[in-house]
Protein backbone atom coordinates (compact mmCIF):
# COMPACT_ATOMS: atom_id res chain seq x y z
CA UNK A 1 0.00 0.00 0.00
CA UNK A 2 2.76 1.94 0.92
CA UNK A 3 4.29 2.36 -2.24
CA UNK A 4 1.52 1.81 -4.05
CA UNK A 5 -0.44 5.46 -3.32
CA UNK A 6 1.57 7.96 -4.61
CA UNK A 7 0.87 6.33 -7.60
CA UNK A 8 -2.81 6.29 -7.56
CA UNK A 9 -2.21 10.23 -6.35
CA UNK A 10 -0.32 11.01 -9.25
CA UNK A 11 -2.38 8.75 -12.02
CA UNK A 12 -5.62 10.64 -10.49
CA UNK A 13 -4.43 13.92 -10.63
CA UNK A 14 -3.30 13.43 -14.26
CA UNK A 15 -6.09 11.95 -15.71
CA UNK A 16 -8.38 15.42 -14.01
CA UNK A 17 -5.89 17.94 -15.71
CA UNK A 18 -5.68 15.54 -18.83
CA UNK A 19 -9.39 15.73 -18.98
CA UNK A 20 -10.44 19.34 -18.22
CA UNK A 21 -9.70 21.26 -21.44
CA UNK A 22 -11.54 18.77 -23.18
CA UNK A 23 -14.82 19.37 -20.76
CA UNK A 24 -14.75 22.79 -22.09
CA UNK A 25 -16.46 20.99 -25.79
CA UNK A 26 -18.33 18.44 -23.60
CA UNK A 27 -20.02 20.74 -21.32
CA UNK A 28 -21.68 22.71 -23.69
CA UNK A 29 -23.10 19.91 -25.68
CA UNK A 30 -24.53 18.28 -22.99
CA UNK A 31 -26.64 21.22 -21.86
CA UNK A 32 -27.83 21.15 -25.63
CA UNK A 33 -28.63 18.38 -25.69
CA UNK A 34 -30.45 18.73 -22.24
CA UNK A 35 -32.74 21.20 -23.29
CA UNK A 36 -33.31 19.72 -26.57
CA UNK A 37 -34.20 16.44 -24.88
CA UNK A 38 -36.54 18.33 -22.49
CA UNK A 39 -38.49 20.02 -25.27
CA UNK A 40 -39.31 16.97 -27.22
CA UNK A 41 -41.70 13.85 -26.55
CA UNK A 42 -38.67 12.24 -25.08
CA UNK A 43 -39.60 15.01 -22.07
CA UNK A 44 -36.95 15.58 -19.14
CA UNK A 45 -36.63 12.75 -17.20
CA UNK A 46 -36.06 9.71 -19.97
CA UNK A 47 -34.05 12.42 -21.98
CA UNK A 48 -31.83 12.91 -18.44
CA UNK A 49 -31.73 9.23 -17.85
CA UNK A 50 -30.01 8.66 -21.50
CA UNK A 51 -27.35 9.90 -20.15
CA UNK A 52 -26.21 7.43 -17.74
CA UNK A 53 -27.50 4.79 -19.08
CA UNK A 54 -26.38 5.18 -22.96
CA UNK A 55 -23.32 8.01 -21.85
CA UNK A 56 -22.76 8.81 -25.47
CA UNK A 57 -23.72 12.18 -26.89
CA UNK A 58 -24.12 11.46 -30.47
CA UNK A 59 -25.90 7.90 -29.88
CA UNK A 60 -28.43 9.94 -27.37
CA UNK A 61 -28.97 12.68 -29.47
CA UNK A 62 -29.75 10.61 -32.10
CA UNK A 63 -32.26 8.23 -30.14
CA UNK A 64 -33.79 11.05 -28.71
CA UNK A 65 -34.14 12.63 -32.53
CA UNK A 66 -35.63 9.51 -34.08
CA UNK A 67 -38.07 8.77 -30.77
CA UNK A 68 -39.49 12.52 -31.30
CA UNK A 69 -40.22 11.59 -35.11
CA UNK A 70 -42.16 8.32 -33.95
CA UNK A 71 -39.25 6.11 -35.41
CA UNK A 72 -39.72 2.38 -35.22
CA UNK A 73 -38.16 1.01 -31.96
CA UNK A 74 -36.08 -1.10 -34.21
CA UNK A 75 -34.89 1.42 -36.11
CA UNK A 76 -34.27 3.68 -33.17
CA UNK A 77 -31.90 0.76 -31.52
CA UNK A 78 -29.85 -0.15 -34.33
CA UNK A 79 -29.18 3.84 -35.47
CA UNK A 80 -28.01 4.42 -32.15
CA UNK A 81 -26.04 1.26 -31.97
CA UNK A 82 -24.53 2.01 -35.27
CA UNK A 83 -23.09 5.42 -34.34
CA UNK A 84 -22.15 3.81 -30.84
CA UNK A 85 -20.53 0.36 -32.84
CA UNK A 86 -16.96 2.34 -33.26
CA UNK A 87 -16.66 1.38 -29.35
CA UNK A 88 -15.41 -2.29 -30.81
CA UNK A 89 -13.00 -0.56 -32.04
CA UNK A 90 -11.49 0.91 -29.00
CA UNK A 91 -12.12 -1.82 -26.92
CA UNK A 92 -10.23 -3.82 -29.70
CA UNK A 93 -7.10 -1.26 -29.41
CA UNK A 94 -7.19 -1.41 -25.66
CA UNK A 95 -8.15 -5.25 -24.50
CA UNK A 96 -4.07 -5.88 -24.38
CA UNK A 97 -3.31 -3.77 -21.84
CA UNK A 98 -6.39 -4.21 -19.66
CA UNK A 99 -5.43 -7.93 -19.58
CA UNK A 100 -2.91 -6.85 -16.83
CA UNK A 101 -5.98 -5.28 -15.30
CA UNK A 102 -7.59 -7.47 -12.09
CA UNK A 103 -10.94 -8.71 -13.30
CA UNK A 104 -13.59 -6.20 -11.73
CA UNK A 105 -12.23 -3.59 -12.91
CA UNK A 106 -11.86 -5.04 -16.72
CA UNK A 107 -15.40 -5.43 -15.97
CA UNK A 108 -16.58 -1.91 -15.15
CA UNK A 109 -13.84 0.34 -16.79
CA UNK A 110 -15.18 -0.11 -20.24
CA UNK A 111 -18.33 1.60 -18.80
CA UNK A 112 -16.29 4.91 -19.01
CA UNK A 113 -15.15 4.12 -22.22
CA UNK A 114 -15.36 7.19 -24.83
CA UNK A 115 -14.06 8.83 -27.30
CA UNK A 116 -12.00 11.24 -25.43
CA UNK A 117 -11.10 8.47 -22.79
CA UNK A 118 -9.51 6.46 -25.43
CA UNK A 119 -7.50 9.20 -27.17
CA UNK A 120 -5.77 10.86 -23.37
CA UNK A 121 -5.49 6.60 -22.17
CA UNK A 122 -3.84 5.01 -25.56
CA UNK A 123 -1.65 8.75 -25.40
CA UNK A 124 -0.67 8.15 -22.00
CA UNK A 125 -0.44 4.48 -21.86
CA UNK A 126 2.43 4.70 -24.36
CA UNK A 127 4.74 6.06 -21.96
CA UNK A 128 3.04 4.91 -18.20
CA UNK A 129 3.38 0.77 -17.96
CA UNK A 130 2.53 0.55 -14.54
CA UNK A 131 -0.44 -1.75 -14.82
CA UNK A 132 -1.79 0.52 -11.42
CA UNK A 133 -1.18 3.70 -12.60
CA UNK A 134 -3.01 3.00 -15.97
CA UNK A 135 -6.50 1.93 -14.37
CA UNK A 136 -6.43 4.85 -12.05
CA UNK A 137 -5.57 6.80 -15.09
CA UNK A 138 -8.43 5.51 -17.03
CA UNK A 139 -10.64 5.91 -14.09
CA UNK A 140 -9.45 9.27 -13.21
CA UNK A 141 -10.69 10.77 -16.79
CA UNK A 142 -13.49 8.59 -17.27
CA UNK A 143 -15.08 9.59 -14.04
CA UNK A 144 -14.22 13.52 -14.33
CA UNK A 145 -16.03 13.24 -18.08
CA UNK A 146 -18.79 11.48 -16.78
CA UNK A 147 -19.38 13.31 -13.72
CA UNK A 148 -19.26 16.75 -16.29
CA UNK A 149 -21.85 15.14 -18.58
CA UNK A 150 -24.34 14.35 -16.32
CA UNK A 151 -24.31 17.19 -14.79
CA UNK A 152 -24.22 19.16 -17.71
CA UNK A 153 -27.45 17.13 -19.25
CA UNK A 154 -28.76 17.50 -15.98
CA UNK A 155 -28.95 21.53 -15.98
CA UNK A 156 -29.88 21.50 -19.63
CA UNK A 157 -33.13 19.65 -19.08
CA UNK A 158 -33.84 21.61 -16.07
CA UNK A 159 -33.23 24.94 -18.02
CA UNK A 160 -34.74 23.19 -20.73
CA UNK A 161 -38.17 22.69 -19.76
CA UNK A 162 -39.01 26.36 -19.52
CA UNK A 163 -38.03 27.33 -23.05
CA UNK A 164 -40.89 28.25 -25.22
CA UNK A 165 -41.58 26.56 -28.43
CA UNK A 166 -40.93 29.36 -30.31
CA UNK A 167 -37.06 29.10 -29.61
CA UNK A 168 -37.58 26.42 -32.29
CA UNK A 169 -34.64 24.08 -29.74
CA UNK A 170 -35.03 21.16 -31.82
CA UNK A 171 -33.15 22.53 -34.93
CA UNK A 172 -30.19 22.58 -32.06
CA UNK A 173 -29.95 18.26 -33.20
CA UNK A 174 -28.68 18.99 -36.97
CA UNK A 175 -26.69 22.05 -35.72
CA UNK A 176 -24.84 19.53 -33.59
CA UNK A 177 -24.82 17.03 -35.67
CA UNK A 178 -23.51 19.47 -38.59
CA UNK A 179 -20.94 20.53 -36.20
CA UNK A 180 -19.33 17.42 -35.20
CA UNK A 181 -20.16 16.04 -39.35
CA UNK A 182 -17.21 18.65 -40.50
CA UNK A 183 -14.77 17.45 -37.87
CA UNK A 184 -15.81 13.62 -38.89
CA UNK A 185 -14.87 14.04 -42.48
CA UNK A 186 -11.37 13.30 -43.44
CA UNK A 187 -10.09 12.92 -46.92
CA UNK A 188 -11.57 12.31 -50.58
CA UNK A 189 -13.88 8.93 -49.24
CA UNK A 190 -14.93 10.49 -46.10
CA UNK A 191 -16.64 13.41 -48.23
CA UNK A 192 -17.65 10.76 -50.51
CA UNK A 193 -19.20 8.67 -47.70
CA UNK A 194 -20.79 12.09 -46.36
CA UNK A 195 -22.30 13.41 -49.58
CA UNK A 196 -23.46 9.83 -50.88
CA UNK A 197 -25.37 8.58 -47.30
CA UNK A 198 -26.88 12.73 -47.03
CA UNK A 199 -28.08 12.50 -50.60
CA UNK A 200 -29.82 8.96 -50.08
CA UNK A 201 -31.32 9.93 -46.70
CA UNK A 202 -32.96 13.04 -48.50
CA UNK A 203 -34.50 11.01 -51.12
CA UNK A 204 -34.86 7.83 -48.86
CA UNK A 205 -36.82 10.09 -45.40
CA UNK A 206 -40.56 8.97 -47.10
CA UNK A 207 -39.94 5.28 -46.20
CA UNK A 208 -41.82 4.25 -43.30
CA UNK A 209 -40.40 4.59 -39.46
CA UNK A 210 -37.05 5.98 -40.76
CA UNK A 211 -35.25 2.79 -42.40
CA UNK A 212 -34.54 5.40 -44.68
CA UNK A 213 -31.30 6.52 -42.06
CA UNK A 214 -30.41 2.60 -42.02
CA UNK A 215 -30.20 2.64 -46.18
CA UNK A 216 -28.40 5.80 -46.38
CA UNK A 217 -25.37 5.01 -43.69
CA UNK A 218 -24.96 1.99 -45.44
CA UNK A 219 -24.85 3.91 -48.80
CA UNK A 220 -22.49 5.88 -47.33
CA UNK A 221 -20.26 3.50 -45.69
CA UNK A 222 -20.08 1.62 -49.00
CA UNK A 223 -19.21 4.89 -51.24
CA UNK A 224 -16.27 5.83 -48.75
CA UNK A 225 -14.82 1.97 -48.86
CA UNK A 226 -15.05 2.31 -52.79
CA UNK A 227 -13.17 5.29 -52.96
CA UNK A 228 -11.04 4.57 -50.72
CA UNK A 229 -10.15 1.40 -52.76
CA UNK A 230 -10.10 3.45 -55.78
CA UNK A 231 -7.98 5.97 -54.87
CA UNK A 232 -5.35 3.71 -53.19
CA UNK B 1 -42.67 2.29 -21.89
CA UNK B 2 -41.64 1.39 -25.24
CA UNK B 3 -39.06 4.54 -25.52
CA UNK B 4 -37.73 3.36 -22.00
CA UNK B 5 -36.98 -0.22 -23.39
CA UNK B 6 -35.68 1.47 -26.51
CA UNK B 7 -32.79 3.61 -24.09
CA UNK B 8 -32.19 0.44 -22.03
CA UNK B 9 -31.83 -1.77 -25.32
CA UNK B 10 -29.29 1.02 -26.42
CA UNK B 11 -27.36 1.47 -23.18
CA UNK B 12 -26.87 -2.55 -23.18
CA UNK B 13 -25.52 -2.78 -25.98
CA UNK B 14 -23.13 0.31 -26.08
CA UNK B 15 -21.68 -1.47 -22.94
CA UNK B 16 -21.69 -4.47 -24.43
CA UNK B 17 -19.86 -3.17 -27.60
CA UNK B 18 -17.11 -1.13 -25.24
CA UNK B 19 -16.56 -4.67 -22.92
CA UNK B 20 -16.24 -6.80 -26.74
CA UNK B 21 -12.69 -7.03 -26.89
CA UNK B 22 -11.71 -6.10 -23.48
CA UNK B 23 -13.94 -8.46 -21.59
CA UNK B 24 -13.31 -11.48 -24.16
CA UNK B 25 -10.89 -13.72 -21.87
CA UNK B 26 -7.90 -15.53 -23.41
CA UNK B 27 -8.96 -14.52 -26.55
CA UNK B 28 -6.54 -12.58 -28.96
CA UNK B 29 -8.38 -11.83 -32.11
CA UNK B 30 -8.57 -8.38 -33.39
CA UNK B 31 -10.86 -7.02 -35.84
CA UNK B 32 -11.01 -8.32 -39.86
CA UNK B 33 -9.54 -5.29 -41.28
CA UNK B 34 -12.48 -4.98 -43.74
CA UNK B 35 -14.63 -3.82 -40.75
CA UNK B 36 -12.46 -1.53 -39.53
CA UNK B 37 -11.64 0.18 -42.85
CA UNK B 38 -15.49 0.46 -42.47
CA UNK B 39 -15.44 2.14 -38.81
CA UNK B 40 -13.77 5.05 -40.34
CA UNK B 41 -17.07 5.77 -42.89
CA UNK B 42 -19.52 5.67 -40.32
CA UNK B 43 -19.45 8.76 -38.43
CA UNK B 44 -19.53 10.81 -41.93
CA UNK B 45 -22.58 8.42 -43.37
CA UNK B 46 -24.70 8.36 -40.05
CA UNK B 47 -24.09 12.47 -39.61
CA UNK B 48 -24.86 13.33 -43.15
CA UNK B 49 -28.10 11.06 -43.64
CA UNK B 50 -29.09 12.82 -39.99
CA UNK B 51 -28.35 16.70 -40.73
CA UNK B 52 -29.34 16.55 -45.01
CA UNK B 53 -33.02 15.76 -44.47
CA UNK B 54 -33.09 17.88 -41.65
CA UNK B 55 -32.29 21.08 -44.02
CA UNK B 56 -33.37 20.43 -46.92
CA UNK B 57 -36.89 19.00 -45.95
CA UNK B 58 -37.98 20.30 -42.82
CA UNK B 59 -41.84 19.85 -43.35
CA UNK B 60 -41.50 17.06 -45.12
CA UNK B 61 -41.19 17.97 -48.40
CA UNK B 62 -38.10 18.84 -50.19
CA UNK B 63 -37.69 22.94 -50.76
CA UNK B 64 -34.59 24.13 -51.77
CA UNK B 65 -35.97 27.61 -52.08
CA UNK B 66 -34.51 30.77 -49.82
CA UNK B 67 -37.95 30.60 -48.20
CA UNK B 68 -36.61 27.30 -46.22
CA UNK B 69 -35.28 29.32 -43.46
CA UNK B 70 -33.52 26.06 -41.51
CA UNK B 71 -31.74 25.47 -45.13
CA UNK B 72 -30.48 29.16 -44.92
CA UNK B 73 -29.75 29.00 -41.82
CA UNK B 74 -27.75 25.69 -41.96
CA UNK B 75 -25.60 26.97 -44.76
CA UNK B 76 -24.46 29.64 -42.17
CA UNK B 77 -24.05 27.13 -39.76
CA UNK B 78 -22.29 24.74 -42.04
CA UNK B 79 -19.36 27.75 -43.06
CA UNK B 80 -19.33 28.23 -39.06
CA UNK B 81 -18.57 24.79 -38.82
CA UNK B 82 -16.14 24.23 -41.62
CA UNK B 83 -14.14 27.12 -40.33
CA UNK B 84 -14.17 26.52 -36.40
CA UNK B 85 -15.07 22.94 -35.90
CA UNK B 86 -16.69 24.24 -32.95
CA UNK B 87 -20.05 22.85 -31.74
CA UNK B 88 -21.34 25.35 -29.33
CA UNK B 89 -20.63 28.10 -32.28
CA UNK B 90 -21.81 26.45 -34.74
CA UNK B 91 -25.29 25.83 -33.33
CA UNK B 92 -25.48 29.77 -31.79
CA UNK B 93 -24.98 30.76 -34.91
CA UNK B 94 -27.54 28.47 -36.61
CA UNK B 95 -29.87 29.22 -33.75
CA UNK B 96 -29.55 32.64 -34.16
CA UNK B 97 -29.64 33.28 -37.61
CA UNK B 98 -33.16 31.06 -37.19
CA UNK B 99 -34.52 33.50 -35.29
CA UNK B 100 -33.70 36.54 -36.88
CA UNK B 101 -34.97 35.30 -40.59
CA UNK B 102 -38.35 33.94 -38.72
CA UNK B 103 -38.43 37.38 -37.06
CA UNK B 104 -38.33 39.54 -40.62
CA UNK B 105 -39.99 36.82 -42.78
Amino acid sequence: MSTRSPTVRRAVGDGIKAMAPLLLGVVPFGLIFGVTAASTAVGGVLGFLTSPIIFGGAAQLVAVQLIDEGAAAIVVVTTALVVNSRHVMYSAAMAEPFRAFPTPWRWSLPYLLTDQAFVLASARWATEEDPVYRRWFFLSTGLSLWIAWQTATAVGVIVGAGIPAWWSLDFAIPLVFLALLTSSVKGRAGLAAAATAGVVAVVAAGMPWNVGLTVAAAAGITAGITVRRWSG
Amino acid sequence: MTNVIVVVVIGVGSYLFRLSFIGAVGSRRTLPPALLRAFEFIAPSVLAALVLPALVRPEGAVDLSPGNLRLVAGILAALVAWRTRDVLLTTGVGLGALWILQAVT
